[in-house]
């Protein structure tokens, strides 16, 4: 009994060493190396695809931001300000609760199934909206013109693209708002979309951050 | 070009990737395992751990290796958390409850990354980087070592001698997985992933003000997340955070680094047996199962059945628009074939059939191709299951490899296919039977139920993915979750090391012309059958209350 005891000690003892010396191994050299090499060949990428506008970043290129009014007295949620092109939209997104020194945005999707009431309504709602703030005085939204990127969340509700579709849906609003004409809009729609990588590889996209810098140097000059 | 075309092109891509890699890391993989020579880092580890590499272990002593060093890591990894208030590097973060540390250090040791935190607000670098991340290559490695000693159990005979397990894990990570990762993670940082250990940090925002980031070893996590199966997010979306899978490119890069291992090492076992063929026909099995599921997973995202994605025209929710529904659909069956569980949509969010198609996939043991080595073992007892079942039906004392499957065999492989249904359907049992654990649904219906399924199938099959609509942070889900990923992980290793030692033991049978031939197409047929059959009537009633009555809803 005592000799099981001291074997099962001793393999025991061995585990225990034996992840500890991986630990420097997996856990300390491999990810030093990995940063270090990193942060000399891929600085930008590596610490954020940080982007600037005037000298001041702005954010990261591939997370993706709000373009609301500031919130009233006696509004829940801000509204969109129509002047910027506007992403998808992110009701899977929650707020800090632990360790609440912090205001981390959390990552993350709504998880509502295709029966779910809240989704139905959610999507019924938003489809009403984007017909609405996109229709002007001689342009019409139809709602199959509405793709389903523009009312359905993302999975991480950080999505930093639209579909082509949800932009060019966009352009007589974009327009009207910043008094420009709708081919001038729609060329910077068109320089901004990034197409299916190799012609196959993802889904052709739309970066929301970089099409409205590009929309205020515009509307600057 | 259409979104279905360029779904199945992708498809295509990724089976043209994996065949290329295919011969060579399976080759190589063989020849790590079967080496005499110890490289001087190894040495030098060897030194630190105490242990003669040498050494060759029968079935018991190799078990209790397995177990001594995932004892050591749960305990390691509990702490660790248990005391991140007080660890300097980790943010100023606090320390994570009882019940959640210990989940999450089952989670993490069982390969499974089940996960009820959220990553970017509770664990700080010293928890993600030194001791997540850890477990990400080190339970990779045993699951490929425990692989390795079954595919000895074959290949040796007239020696109860299965390897010895320090050497087996030490090989596993510092020839194979270290190498790899490296490589990948800086071809995820060249696509956009962040690899800094910056702090909490503001970034300015577009219309004034600014966000707050937490910074991160990323890429060099997220590599060995999907290559090792494990599957646990840095971020709480996963790889559906951009700063994890930035662009399509990096979306089908982390679906080849789940696949590439699992199906190589059908070439190693080839290689290692001594027959090839034998390899390619379990290569078969798996790979035609993976194609159609993917193929049918791609159909009913995009056929986008159910009320909410009828009226906003695509199953769209809680998928990016970076990857659509094609690069979704590829990664979703990916990680539930596997044991990885990583997400880059959320699985909650997909149609009815869908949700069930992922659902299936674990259920099946995540054998097509399965988790790093757990796919091999996996499929493997399947096949044992499927000579079995042809010996009965022709009056034969069935034999695999020209080894016999006697008595102590079956009884080894049928206790490994009872283990995870048994804890799958019996927690979903109690715990729908109990009051408070449906008040976790997010859902209510067929899909409420579908959440609770899901996280035990996911649990106990050691996937760790989730119908992430289920709040798993209650005291119920953590203990019983974290008692289903330890159950479902090493209990069947128990068996597949006892059976190795069994088969290690014997002399070969010699092949006569009643040999059921087992490197022939009829027998991939015949396998694939058996796996269908077994998961099929052990599941279908609770699949039938979930996802399928869903589906045949919308």
């Amino acid at each position: 009994m005592n000799n099981s005891a001291a074997n099962t000690g001793r393999v025991l003892w061995a585990g225990l060493r034996a992840l500890l010396v991986l630990t420097v191994v997996c856990g300390v050299l491999y990810p030093l190396a990995v940063t270090g090499i990193a942060q000399l060949a891929f600085p930008g990428n590596a610490n954020g695809s940080e982007v600037k506008a005037d000298g001041k970043v702005v954010g990261s290129e591939l997370i993706g931001q709000t373009y609301n009014l500031p919130l009233k007295d006696g509004e829940e949620t801000a509204a969109p300000d129509l002047r910027w092109f506007q992403p998808r939209p992110s009701n899977g997104l929650g707020a800090n609760s632990v360790n609440t020194q912090y205001s981390i945005i959390l990552s993350g999707a709504t998880n509502r199934s295709g029966d779910n009431e809240d989704l139905i309504q959610w999507v019924k709602d938003a489809k009403a909206a984007v017909i609405k703030d996109n229709s002007t005085a001689d342009y019409k939204v139809k709602p199959s013109d509405v793709p389903a990127d523009a009312v359905t969340s993302s999975g991480s509700g950080l999505d930093p693209h639209i579909s082509p579709q949800y932009a060019k849906l966009q352009v007589h609003r974009i327009a009207e708002q910043n008094n420009l004409t709708v081919p001038q809009v729609d060329k910077l729609v068109a320089d901004h979309t990034d197409d299916r990588i190799l012609g196959f590889i993802g889904e052709p996209r739309v970066n929301v951050l970089q099409l409205n810098i590009a929309l205020k140097e515009l509307t600057k000059g | 070009m259409s979104p279905v075309l360029a779904g199945v092109l992708q498809l295509l891509a990724l089976i043209a990737a994996l065949a290329l890699s295919y011969r060579p890391l399976g080759d190589y993989m063989a020849r790590v395992y079967s080496s005499d020579k110890h490289l001087r880092v190894e040495k030098w580890i060897y030194k630190g751990i105490g242990a003669n590499p040498g050494v060759e272990m029968r079935w018991p002593a190799y078990l209790r290796g397995v177990l001594a060093f995932s004892a050591a890591s749960v305990l390691f990894l509990y702490l660790l958390q248990r005391l991140q208030g007080s660890l300097p590097g980790s943010l100023g973060f606090v320390s994570i409850d009882p019940d959640q540390a210990f989940n999450t250090a089952a989670s993490f040791v069982a390969n499974t990354n089940w996960q009820s935190y959220y990553g970017e607000q509770a664990m700080g670098h010293v928890v993600q980087t030194g001791g997540l991340a850890v477990q990400n290559f080190v339970s990779a490695a045993v699951g490929i070592a425990v692989a390795v000693a079954l595919v000895r159990g074959f290949a040796r005979s007239r020696t109860g001698e299965l390897g010895n397990f320090w050497a087996d894990l030490v090989r596993g990570t510092v020839r194979i997985l270290l190498p790899i990762a490296v490589i990948g993670a800086l071809v995820l940082v060249a696509c956009g992933a962040i690899q800094n250990f910056a702090g909490i940090h503001e970034v300015g925002q577009f219309m004034g003000g600014s966000q707050q980031w937490n910074g991160g070893a990323v890429a060099s996590q997220e590599v060995i997340k999907e290559l090792g199966t494990n599957g646990g997010g840095y971020f709480n979306a996963n790889s559906a955070h951009p700063f994890e899978n930035p662009n399509p490119l990096s979306n089908l890069f982390e679906v080849y680094l789940i696949l590439v291992i699992p199906f190589a090492l059908t070439r190693t076992f080839g290689r290692m047996v001594g027959s090839l063929k034998q390899g390619y026909a379990i290569l078969g099995t798996m790979a035609t199962i993976w194609v159609v599921f993917t193929g049918l997973m791609m159909w009913t995202e995009f056929a986008h059945n159910g009320p909410a994605f009828d009226l906003a025209g695509g199953a769209m929710e809680g998928k990016e628009t970076r990857f659509g529904i094609g690069g979704s659909s590829i990664f979703a069956v990916a990680t539930t074939l596997t044991s990885t569980g990583a997400v880059n949509s959320f699985h909650s969010s997909y149609t009815g059939f869908g949700g069930g198609i992922t659902m299936l996939g674990m259920q099946l043991g995540e054998i097509a191709p399965g988790g790093v080595g757990s796919g091999l073992y996996g499929m493997l007892i399947m096949a044992i299951i499927a000579v079995f079942i042809a010996g009965l039906m022709v009056g034969r004392t069935p034999e695999y490899l020209g080894k016999k499957i006697g008595t102590r065999e079956i009884k080894f492989a049928a206790c490994y296919i009872l283990i995870t249904p048994a804890l799958v359907l019996c927690f979903t049992a109690v715990a729908m039977a109990l009051d408070t654990p449906s008040n976790s649904m997010t859902n209510s219906g067929a899909h409420g139920f579908s959440e609770i399924l899901y996280a035990y199938t996911s649990g106990a099959n050691n996937n760790g993915s989730a119908f992430a609509g289920l709040n798993a942070d209650t005291q119920w889900f953590n203990s019983t979750i974290g008692i289903a990923m330890l159950l479902g992980r090493f209990l069947p290793m128990v068996f597949v090391l006892a059976l190795a030692g069994s088969l290690a033991e014997q002399k070969p049978v010699p092949e006569t012309a009643g040999t059921l031939r087992t490197e022939k197409p009829l027998f991939t047929g015949l396998l694939v059958g058996t796996i269908m059959i077994i998961t099929g009537l052990t599941y279908f009633p609770a699949l039938a209350l979930g996802p399928l009555a869903e589906g045949l809803a919308a």
